[in-house]
Parts: C-alpha cells; structure tokens; sequence
C-alpha cells in the first residue's frame, strides 16, 4: 500500500511534467495543424537557461533559494519565449500556405540544429547543478516502508497546477484566449474579423515554449542533471501524452501526461521496469484503436 | 607550355603521393559526442599525447603517425559506418571502439578489412567471437564481474543486494557476471532489475530498492545514470551504495552526484597513475592540464602498442602486426602487455576502487 502511493506521487509529478511539455505540442497543433518537433528542444534550451541561471546566482551569492527559483523561473520563461517566437519566425511562418510536409520537415531541421547549438556551445557533458531542495516529508510508513514526499515534487505540482488555472482562464476568458480559439476554427475567417493571424500565431509558440520553460526549471531542480539530449525523450513522450489526451486538446494533453507519468511509475514499481515504454505505448495503440481522436479529442468534422 | 602543365601536374601527383606515404595514420574511435562523449574526449586526449610522443622521437619506422577520430556516439549503427569511413581512408591500425555495443559490430569491418585493433571494451563476446584483428588491453567482465560480486558477497554479506543493468551489451554482461558471482558464494540477491539508459527518471527503481530493504545495488552500466540513481534515492529517503564497474572512474559521476559520489565502489584495472614507469608521462598530462584518469592513459597504451609491434615487426602490414601483438611483449603506460590466443590482456588484474571527495583510490582493506 505505501509502495502504492509512493508510486502515486512519483507518478503524478511525472506526469505534470510530460503534461506541460504537451500542452506546447497540442496548442499548436491546434492552431496550425502540424507537430513542432522542436518543442523538445525547446525543453531543453529552457533546463540549460535554468543551469546557467542557477550557476550564476549561486555565483553572486545568492543564498536563497526561492528567491533563485523565482528568479530563474522568470528569467528562463523570457528566453525560453524568445527562442519559441524566433523558431516559428525562422522555420515555419516562411513555409505556410506550402504543403504539409515542409513545416514538418523543417521542425525535424530546427530541432537537430537546436540540438546541435547547445552541445556545440555548452559541450557534450552533462551539465549538473548541486543539489537545491533536498528534503522532503515523511508521510507515514507501512510494512517498514516510508512514503516520502519530496520538496521538490510539491514544487512541481503545486506550480503545475496553478499554472494551469491561470492558462485555462487565459484561453476560455480572455480576448486572446478567443482570438486563439478563433484562429483555430477558421484562419481566413479570423482575419477577416481584423485579426492578427501571424501574431497570434507567434504568441501561441511563445505561450508553448513558456509552459516548456516552466518545465525545464521544475527538472533542472528535481532531477538536477540536462544534457543536450534530454529534449529527445522527453518530446517523445509529451507527443504521446498529446496524441493519448487527444491532439489539439488542452486537458486532454494534460490528462495524456498524467496518465503516462502513471503508466509508468506503477509498472516500473510491479513489473520488469525495462518493459515500462512498451506498456505506455502499448496503451497509447489500445486508446487510439478505439478512440482514433485520442481521450479527448474531438474527431476532425469535414464541412460541406 | 603544355609539357610544362603536365610536368607541373606530375610533380604535384608525386608531392601528394609522396606525402601520404610518409604517415602511418592510425585512428580511435569512441563517444565524441552524446551522453558518454566524456570518455571520448579522454581516449582522444590520451591519443594524442602519445602521438606528439612518439612523433618527437622520431616515429614509427622512420614515419610520422597521424591521428584519425572517429565518433560513433555508443550507437552500433554509426559505429559500422565510422568503422566503414576508417577503412576507407586506410587506416593501419585502431584503438576503440568504447562501448561493447559498438565495438563487437565494428570489429567485423575492421576484420574483412585486416585492421589491426587495440580496445578497452569488456564484454566477454569481444574476444569471444574468434576474429584474430582483436586485442583487449582491459579485462574482462567476467573478471571484472568475479571482483565486485565476491567484494560484495564478503563484504556485505548480512546486508540486501541488488543488482541493476541498463540493458546493454556492457551492463548487462557484467551486472549477469556480478549477480553470478554474489550467488556463487551463497548470498542470495534481494532484487535484479534491468532499467533503460537516457532516462532522467529512476524513481520507479528507487521505489522499488527502497520497499525491498536494499543498501547495496551493484550497477551494470555507466556513471550516467548512477549518478542520476544516487540523487534520486537521495531525495526518497534511500541510502544507498553502489559497486559499479570500470566506467565509474569518470568524474563527471562525481559533479553529477555530488557529495553523493562517495557511496560509489568500482571496479577498475590497477590505477596507471601509480605505475612506476608511467610517472614521467603522468607529469607530462598534469603539466598540460589533463588529469590523466579513466581511459587516458590506455589510449596512450594504445598507441604505444602498435608503435611497439610495428618496430619489432618491422612493418606495418596486417599480417605481421598481429603476429608480433600475439607474440610479443610491449612495455607501456599501463604496464607490461601481452595476449592470449584470443587477444584477451594476458595480467589485467582487477581492483576494488571508492570515490571519496572527488578522487578515486583502492579501497581499504
């Protein structure tokens, strides 16, 4: 029972983190149809921001750490946005209106000269930060097995879920989260309205990349190593999250998250832990047999 | 004035042709770049001192050597095609590859091609496969696997163990031989699981040592992901030693891991620093900034070997380098080398090593 709900909550600070990233990959799919191979990469710019931050606050001397946390955070969601807006601006606004396949292929361009810059400039080394918040709460324990809730994963839940209040307000409430929503629906009727396609466009990458960001600084903290390939996997699995919640969803790519971060947290806790990616994506075949729109997605309606 | 052009022109051939005579090239390969490209960067600092050595006495019968890289990056697929483009450029002789993976289908190419090559991967079927080109100037896994699992079973005997592979050639073959040699001395095993290698998150394995009462894990695989391992078990509450291999001596671990790195005990071949003849060459690294740890000195080996074999042979040809690495004796960095029929390290010798405080030492007692 306690290994159970150890596993919960390994599972679920996991899963909040697949879930961020997704939400980047589901947005803009949604507003523009195609998948941004990127936004991988992205991730892992914005960790190697937060190493850097990190190492140069503890470098001047800054002792404390939520206010290195802030700091970094804000510091990296700038950059990490900066890098979203220039990616879109250099590799995909020049190919729209082509075919399908252009877009794409240049996302798979961006995402291995992101790769590339990173290793070439920051070297092929990992890049590990000292510990930051260590501690945890002992919750209780059972059968001589104590369930530990560690700092750092309330620091990624507790931020992941405020982060997604403010962002459903921002896309149900406000006027971009209708411009958003609109460009989604019809892009030539959007702008006939007098709307800005290209900028909301480019806002909805940077919105993306922040939520990466975020991600980035909360993994730079929990697991406190980035290496130029971690956007690889990551991405991997924030694209199934994404596909799994139903692509172009956004609870849908967080419930995707979740139930992956879940996935595998309990297999690898009860089964053979090398089989844990067969099981998510053995799942993921299951749920898209039966629900080819993922969990919720809604399927494509073709008007005549 | 055309015979000119075309003297010209002939002269250029011979000044070209004439050069690339006068170098033997010889070439490493390893992880340049990814996860493990740390070792890289150590094979080819080793490398290329010992090329800067041997080239200022003069070379290799009577030639310069000149050094190829190249960089498979511990993926099987890229390691054939690096090995392919060193064929290509006629290479006479290879140190590497680095990871097990990516040596033993390299090592194909490198035979059709009769390459004579030295390596420091572990796993048994290097050698095993009874291509003659092979030569392991590191031990073995099942020398390696016999040191740590009869360390662990005298050393811990009343405590759990575990032991843990990343699934690849290298990790799996020596956590195999480890668990053999726990269970050979009537320990039994708490838990043997196998994890995949590039992931960030291990707390499912860490869960899982914790609720079986774990305080050893033996690790087959590389520092990478002990380090993550350790930082993980850190946050969950687990205190957790660790007994790995020969990849541990690379002190990213130990920036990784932080203070953590200290419950990390390794096996490794007797440490080259220490060996009397190399002092003189350990200076020389340390004067120009490189800690020559890990694999450093046995790419200097290395080189040596083939500088070695090539002058006692009198050539550079396939046939009768390998006759003289078989038969030979070569005196390096490393110690005296010499093989078996099957190209195994006749004295590798296995210690068990501890990380205190960012150093390495053999562990006492």
């Amino acid at each position: 029972m306690a290994l159970a709900l150890q596993q919960l909550i390994n599972g679920l600070t996991l899963g909040a983190v697949y879930g961020l990233i997704a939400i980047g990959y589901t947005m803009v799919y949604g507003i523009i149809g195609m998948i941004n191979f990127a936004h991988g990469d992205i991730y892992m710019v914005s960790a190697f921001i937060a190493v850097s931050g990190f190492t140069l606050l503890a470098g001047l001397g800054v002792g404390s750490v939520p206010l290195a946390l802030v700091t970094v955070l804000l510091v990296s969601v700038l950059f990490t946005s900066v890098y979203g807006w220039a990616v879109e601006r250099t590799a995909y606004r020049p190919l729209r209106g082509s075919t399908r396949l252009a877009p794409l292929i240049s996302a798979i361009g961006m995402s291995i000269f992101l790769q590339n810059m990173v290793q070439l400039t920051q070297g092929a080394r990992v890049k590990p930060i000292p510990p930051m918040l260590t501690g945890g709460i002992d919750l209780f324990s059972s059968d001589g097995f104590t369930v530990r809730l560690a700092y750092s994963q309330i620091l990624i839940v507790v931020v992941t879920v405020a982060l997604m209040s403010g962002f459903t307000w921002l896309i149900t409430k406000t006027s971009f989260g209708r411009q958003q929503r609109s460009c989604e629906q019809d892009r030539t009727m959007t702008a006939l309205l007098g709307i800005d396609v290209d900028r909301t466009i480019s806002l909805t990458f940077m919105l993306g990349a922040a939520l990466a960001a975020v991600a980035g600084v909360m993994v730079t903290v929990y697991y406190g190593v980035v290496d130029f390939y971690i956007g690889f996997v990551a991405g991997i699995k924030a694209f199934t999250a994404a596909v799994l919640g139903g692509v172009g969803s956004l609870p849908g790519a967080m419930l995707g998250g979740l139930i992956i971060g879940l996935i595998e947290a309990f297999w690898s806790a009860y089964l053979a832990a090398e089989y844990k990616d067969v099981a998510t994506f053995s799942i993921l075949i299951l749920v898209l047999m039966f629900r080819p729109s993922g969990l919720l997605g809604r399927p494509e309606v073709e008007k005549v | 004035m055309n015979k000119n052009i075309l003297l010209a022109g002939f002269s250029l051939l011979a000044f070209v042709g004439g050069n690339a005579w006068a170098e033997h090239l010889v070439a490493i390969a390893g992880p340049m770049t990814g996860q493990y490209a740390s070792a890289g960067d150590q094979i080819r600092k080793g490398a290329e001192m010992a090329i800067a050595d041997i080239n200022a006495k003069g070379g290799v019968l009577g030639q310069k050597l000149k050094l190829e890289v190249g960089d498979d990056a511990c993926d099987p697929k890229q390691a054939v095609s690096v090995a392919n483009t060193m064929v290509n450029k006629k290479i006479v002789f290879m140190h590497g590859h680095w990871c097990s993976s990516s040596t033993i289908p390299a090592s194909d190419v490198y035979n059709e091609s009769q390459i004579p090559m030295a390596t420091v991967s572990t796993n048994p079927q290097v050698t095993e496969r009874g291509l003659k080109n092979i030569f392991r100037i590191m031990g073995r896994d099942d020398q390696q696997g016999l040191v740590a699992g009869r360390y662990l079973a005298d050393h811990f005997k009343d405590k759990k163990i575990a032991v843990v592979d990343d699934k690849s050639a290298y990790g799996k073959g020596l956590a195999d031989e480890i668990a053999k040699a726990i269970e050979g001395k009537k320990v039994k095993l708490a838990l043997r699981e196998s994890i995949t290698a590039g992931e960030k998150d291990y707390s499912g394995l860490v869960s899982k040592l914790k609720s079986a009462g774990v305080d050893v894990m033996a690790f087959g695989g590389y520092h990478t992901e002990v380090a993550l391992i350790l930082r993980q078990a850190q946050q969950a509450g687990l205190k957790l030693t660790v007994m790995g291999g020969d990849t541990m001596t690379n002190s990213e671990l130990v920036t990784a891991a932080g203070a953590n790195a200290d419950n990390v005990l390794f096996t490794f071949a007797p440490d080259p620093r220490k060996n009397l003849d190399a002092v003189e060459v350990v200076k020389k690294f340390r004067d120009a900034k490189i800690e020559p740890e890990g694999y450093v000195m046995y790419a200097y080996a290395a080189m040596q070997l083939f500088a070695q074999a090539a002058e006692q042979g009198k050539s550079t040809k396939y046939n009768d380098l390998e006759k003289t690495m078989r038969g030979g004796s070569f005196s390096t960095v490393i110690g005296k080398l010499s093989f078996d029929a099957k190209g195994d390290n006749k004295l590798p010798g296995f210690m068990v090593y501890q990380w205190k405080g960012g150093q390495y030492d053999y562990v006492k007692n």
